[in-house]
């Protein structure tokens, strides 16, 4: 991980927005996964114990980045998992990635709110001015 | 793509936005708002609020009411309702109709992720006095039954066949099934079930994200209420609708679950990737769309009308828990509590019906995204028994605040195709109420107010705080001086199960 790495939520009136941000535009996937990772439940909560290959492809970056989330959304949803760690490959609009985990566990984790769906709402994912990637839309919980 | 340039775009479009500027708009009377057409509009936008509410409105929405206005074959206008907010590609509020002969679309962005998320309310026979020694364990014993929150599974699995049955027959399934009675069907929306469903649209993805799912509360918004009727404003329709002053009801609210956001997020990409093929160009991506008499526009009305049957089979399975609950606690010495469904009205959809449009009777694709369908006396898909009074629309306020029962007018036929609000709108950002409140705090003021709060999260409950709604009285009241809706009684919770 660079130090350029981190995530963020940034507001929507009726829901939440995931940021991440990278050295790479894979590491801006990854932090924009641990964003949507800290809607439910702060990271640092969810042990990282087993590991689920995960892969997506779409026309463009964005479209990618709103799939990638979604693939962790329908994870989480059908075998009952948070992730906490993630290592994304890019090749090209394609993606290939590593997420590690653990199940849910109501009593411990006290899950804040379900998400539905990344949205195409305030969809970006640009390289910055000072290099650094950013890769951003609003979830809808 | 845009169309146009805002006249006021924030000068960061990731904050929220700015305040509407009401130079914007015409006011064509008292509580209508009109945009007209520039730019690539076909038809005007139409917003429907007090001169307050819409100076308070988020000027995202003018931003897309105006791009709705921009979808090939919009009928009339596009609309907006008094609690009309930012949402995605339609403002949250937002209602359109489309002509399938004049290359009208239907839109996954239009109905959004919740497919048919809804409300119905249970009329319950009891009485304020009846809870008030039993309020504690009631809370209790409903909190046990209704699974809520992530990760919380319902105790239904359902096979494959069974799946198919269930994306068919909605609550009808759910009643031959044994979960409610067959006098419940009268009371829902298409007497219980969509016609047109398709369940081989549906993937297999949705329908196993919708496996451990049924008869769960979700999370969010989404819950259970057991309210308290403290006023009625039309005691005639009150009386026909079975309340008055001081009756105890329940209130569902809740959507098609996983097998819901499944299918909104896959047709949603879908119908972006096939746009350019469809000739459509869209002012903003979330508005994806599809002709309806296209390949695609027919698949996604069969899996949209699948997942609005699985709304309505989870509501009539939550139903029958709820029950469960009251006839354990009650049936010795008050038997009369049998909760018969006073309604069940949906939110989030696409819906084909009959509308009169310069004269003259059309079929038209009615999308309600944050809307309530809201038809007027004398509609031939309203119950005999309640014919005379109108649709029942019911309204949910925000968690230990009012919500309201309203019935659909005749001039509300005539206005925005019989339609109205949905509910209060968030008045800040889930982050800033993280911010403002501590989720423990706010469970013990709703208590000291005699309202019990269950939930899994209190980070949850955090984010759903009272505060963090706007006041749903104002939008109640602009929506029925606006003729959307009349204003029937108005309830508030003493128990809430938050998801």
């Amino acid at each position: 991980m660079t130090t350029a790495a981190r995530w963020e939520h940034f507001p929507h009136q009726a829901d939440i927005g995931v940021r991440g941000l990278g050295a790479t535009l894979a590491e801006a996937f990854e932090q924009a996964a641990l964003a949507l990772t800290a809607v439910i439940i702060d990271p640092a909560e969810v042990a990282p114990k087993e590991m689920l290959r995960i892969s997506c492809e779409a026309p463009d970056a964005e479209l990618l980045l709103a799939d990638w989330l979604n693939k962790l959304i329908y994870e989480m949803a059908t075998r009952n998992m948070l992730f906490s760690r993630f290592e994304v490959q890019l090749d090209g609009n394609s993606l290939s990635a590593q997420a590690w985990g653990e199940t849910i566990d109501v009593a411990r984790h006290r899950p804040a709110v379900e998400v539905k769906g990344a949205t195409y709402t305030a969809l970006k994912v640009a390289q910055q001015p000072d290099n650094t990637w950013l890769a951003q839309c609003v979830v809808d919980v | 793509m845009l169309g146009f340039v805002p006249h006021r775009q924030p000068t960061n479009h990731l904050m929220k936005g700015l305040h509407m500027d009401l130079a914007l708009f015409e006011r064509v009377s008292e509580h209508e708002w009109c945009i007209k057409p520039f730019g690539k509009m076909r038809v005007p936008g139409v917003i429907f609020a007090s001169e307050a509410l819409l100076r308070e409105m988020d000027a995202k929405v003018y931003e897309q009411v105006a791009n709705v206005a921009m979808l090939p074959g919009i009928v009339g206008a596009s609309f907006a309702m008094p609690d009309a907010h930012w949402g995605y590609g339609f403002p949250i509020g937002g209602v359109a109709a489309f002509d399938a002969d004049a290359g009208g679309v239907v839109s996954a962005g239009g109905v959004g992720f919740d497919i048919s998320c809804g409300v119905r309310t249970l009329l319950t026979g009891l009485r304020v006095e009846d809870i008030d020694k039993v309020k504690a364990r009631l809370a209790e014993a409903l909190y046990r039954a209704i699974p809520a929150g992530m990760g919380s599974t319902g105790a239904i699995r359902l096979d494959a066949t069974e799946m198919d049955r269930m994306l068919k027959g909605g609550a009808r399934w759910a009643v031959e099934r044994g979960f409610g009675s067959e006098a419940d069907l009268a009371r829902i929306e298409e007497g219980g079930c969509m016609k047109g469903a398709d369940p081989a649209q549906v993937s297999e993805q949705a329908k196993k994200r919708q496996r451990d799912e049924m008869g769960t509360l979700g999370s969010g918004n989404h819950y259970l209420e057991i309210q308290q009727v403290t006023d009625v404003y039309a005691p005639d329709i009150a009386a026909t609708f079975g309340v008055k002053v001081g009756d105890i009801v329940v209130s569902i609210h809740c959507g098609s679950r996983g097998l819901g956001h499944q299918i909104g997020t896959e047709f949603l990409k879908r119908m972006v990737i096939a746009a350019p093929g469809h000739g459509i160009e869209l002012p903003d991506r979330e508005l994806a769309c599809a002709p309806i008499d296209s390949p695609l526009g027919k698949e996604y009305l069969g899996a949209m009308r699948a997942a609005i049957n699985c709304a309505l089979a989870n509501r009539q399975i939550l139903t029958h828990l709820t029950r469960e609950v009251f006839a354990q606690i009650f049936d010795k010495h008050l038997p009369q509590a049998r909760l018969p469904l006073l309604y069940d009205v949906s939110h989030n959809t696409c819906k084909v019906e009959e509308h009169e449009v310069d004269g003259r009777i059309k079929k038209l694709y009615v999308h309600r995204k944050g809307a309530t369908r809201a038809f007027g006396p004398g509609h031939p898909d309203l119950p005999k028994e309640l014919r005379d009074a109108g649709q029942p629309v019911l309204i949910g306020g925000s968690m230990g605040t009012s919500s309201y029962i309203l019935a659909g007018t005749e001039q509300g036929m005539g206005i925005a195709f019989g339609s109205a609000c949905h509910g209060a709108g968030r008045a800040m950002s889930r982050h800033q109420a993280l911010r403002n409140w501590n989720g423990s705090r706010v469970v013990d003021d709703l208590a000291g107010h005699g309202i019990l709060i269950r939930s899994p999260s209190m980070r949850g409950v955090a984010e759903e705080a009272p505060g963090a709604y706007k006041e749903v009285g104002a939008v109640v009241d602009a929506a029925d001086q606006a003729g959307l809706a009349r204003k029937v009684a108005r309830v508030v919770p003493l128990v809430c199960i938050k998801g």
